[in-house]
């Protein structure tokens, strides 16, 4: 599983992202270097799953742009913080973590021997073997998003993208996907998490950005998450103004710009 | 006695023999979409959108008379159009799907109605609501076979498609290019079914031979790969059953089929393996571990 060798930069330009109209992050700057581990932190109404949409390719910007330094939106692999599965689709946990294999085998082709190993493998590394042939309905919580997370291996891409995937999950779980997530690292691959429990964003991220709308810090995670900081990000206003005008200030900052000259 | 009632009218008769052709093409691709249409929980969206066909038709109808190729080509715009509106509609304004598909379908079918109404017999808007499948010419009868040779093979081809997009949309759209194009493939495929049945069956019963058999199937199993050619083959029997009953009691075929049907789905309800309601009301001892 080296596919992930060249993981690409992602660049944020001046990046707006909302929706009707109504910013949810708002001119944010920034390049996420290759292999890197980002935490995503902030309020909720911050941004953060809205960001994730936007580098997932599933939302275009109101602004800005994102730019994957030669590779596309679909070289990420993403997993959204409500997944609209019904489980009771008559689906069982072999065939919905071959799902993965999607980019690679088409809508035609069999599973071949190599990724029928793929997929084994994936189900082995979350610890879910024996649980094959079982369908998706008869899964604990913990369980879904360990065959989630077995789907997201299978998918093999360099960008790995997480939406609070630790929500309802016990400790035991959160330690083995933690263990998953830094192998991924060592794979050379970048994982961008959005997260609420700021113990695991200190134990396994290094970079942090806070997000309130606009961004708050982004850096090492020692440093962004300080008091200051954390204050700062609360004090967000969560409820849209009403009779909020235009945003002009690319225009400013063009302005402004020509008078430096 | 048994033959008399059986086989005898299919020997005896063209009519019977077409009958039988015309409803075995339409159950044997609408009854896999049904499957798709209850998985998806959009059951009544075949409905509405069977409805919507309705002035589609009768446009075709005040243009050309009762033509199969005007009336086809007009269901099929207008079922495409209330479709395409209403996905349209929920995502460009507060209402959500089914409220906009009620919306359509509604004024669909009284413009439908008003429309036929306007110049033909009211002999004639019966033939189009209830059809007709004992009158079926041979332009009807090869455009019900290539229908539904159709959409069997389009099924088949993006079947992952189809599976993945009812399971999973979001992922489907984010890995595949497929991903934004398969939901209206799919609802192509069941208006394009629908305007092929309403001219056998009619607007209101051609949703039947989708949904009946397919709900049937589903209490029988959990397996997708059974349920498809269960729903087919419950949806044939129906269509071959219908006939017999039509034929020995004078009743409108397209009634008698899905009557058939729901005799079938009340049965499954009752006894299926997987869901009915013996099995659920009286499980069987629960397992060590």
């Amino acid at each position: 599983m080296n596919a992930a060798a060249a993981a690409p930069a992602i660049r944020l330009l001046n990046l707006t992202l909302g929706y009707d109209r109504r910013p949810a992050v708002h001119h944010l700057e920034g390049e996420i270097a290759p292999g890197e581990g980002l935490a995503v932190c902030g309020p909720n109404g911050a941004g953060k799953s809205t960001l994730l949409k936007g580098l997932a390719g599933l939302l275009a910007p109101l602004g800005g742009a994102i730019d994957f330094v030669g590779a596309s939106p679909r070289a990420a692999a993403y997993l959204p913080q409500v997944v609209d599965i019904d489980r009771a689709f008559p689906i069982d946990v072999r065939d919905f973590v071959a799902m993965g294999a999607l980019a690679r085998i088409g809508l035609w082709a069999a599973l071949n021997t190599a990724e029928r190993a793929r997929v084994a493998a994936a189900i082995e590394t979350v610890g879910l073997v024996g649980f094959e042939s079982r369908t998706l309905e008869t899964l604990s919580g913990g369980q879904m998003q360990r065959a989630l997370f077995a789907r997201l291996i299978v998918q093999d891409q360099p960008i790995v993208l997480l939406d609070e995937p630790f929500g309802a999950i016990d400790e035991a779980t959160i330690d083995d996907l933690l263990a998953l997530i830094a192998r991924w690292r060592a794979e050379g691959r970048t994982v961008v998490a959005v997260l609420h429990e700021l113990d695991i964003v200190r134990r396994a991220f290094p970079r942090t950005l806070l997000l309130a709308r606009e961004c708050i810090f982004w850096g090492d995670t020692r440093d962004a998450l300080c008091q200051k900081n954390l204050v700062q990000a609360r004090a967000m206003s969560e409820a849209f103004d009403e009779r909020a005008r235009e945003c002009l200030r690319d225009e400013f900052d063009a302005k402004a710009k020509l008078h430096v000259h | 006695m048994f033959i008399d009632v059986f086989v005898t009218p299919f020997a005896d008769y063209e009519f019977m023999r077409r009958a039988l052709v015309g409803s075995l093409a339409l159950a044997v691709s609408g009854a896999p979409l049904g499957v798709f249409l209850i998985l998806r929980r959009m059951s009544l969206a075949g409905d509405a959108l069977s409805h919507a066909i309705l002035p589609g038709a009768a446009v075709g109808y005040l243009v050309a008379g009762l033509s199969l190729p005007a009336m086809t080509i007009g269901g099929l715009v207008a079922g495409l159009v209330v479709a395409l509106a209403a996905g349209a509609a929920s995502r460009f304004t507060t209402l959500r799907e089914d409220a906009s598909l009620a919306a359509f379908y509604l004024v669909s079918l009284a413009l439908g109605v008003t429309l036929v109404s306007l110049r033909g017999s009211n002999v004639d808007l019966l033939h189009v609501l209830f059809g007709s499948v004992v009158g079926l010419d041979d332009a009807a009868l090869l455009m019900l076979v290539g229908v539904s040779t159709v959409t069997l093979v389009l099924i088949a081809l993006f079947y992952r498609a189809l599976v993945m997009d009812t399971l999973d949309p979001l992922f489907l759209r984010q890995t595949s290019a497929f991903g934004e194009f398969t939901p209206f493939l799919f609802l192509a495929l069941v208006v394009l079914n629908l305007v092929a049945g309403f001219q056998a069956l009619g607007t209101l019963m051609a949703v039947g031979v989708m949904m009946l058999p397919a709900a049937a199937a589903r209490l029988w199993t959990r397996d997708l790969a059974v349920a498809l050619p269960l729903a087919a083959t419950i949806g044939a029997l129906c269509g071959y059953g219908g006939l017999v009953f039509s034929n020995e009691t004078s009743a409108p075929t397209g009634p008698a089929i899905i009557l058939a049907a729901g005799v079938v789905y009340l049965i499954s309800m009752i006894f299926g393996r997987a869901g009915g309601v013996l099995r659920l009301k009286r499980p069987r001892r629960h397992l060590e571990g």
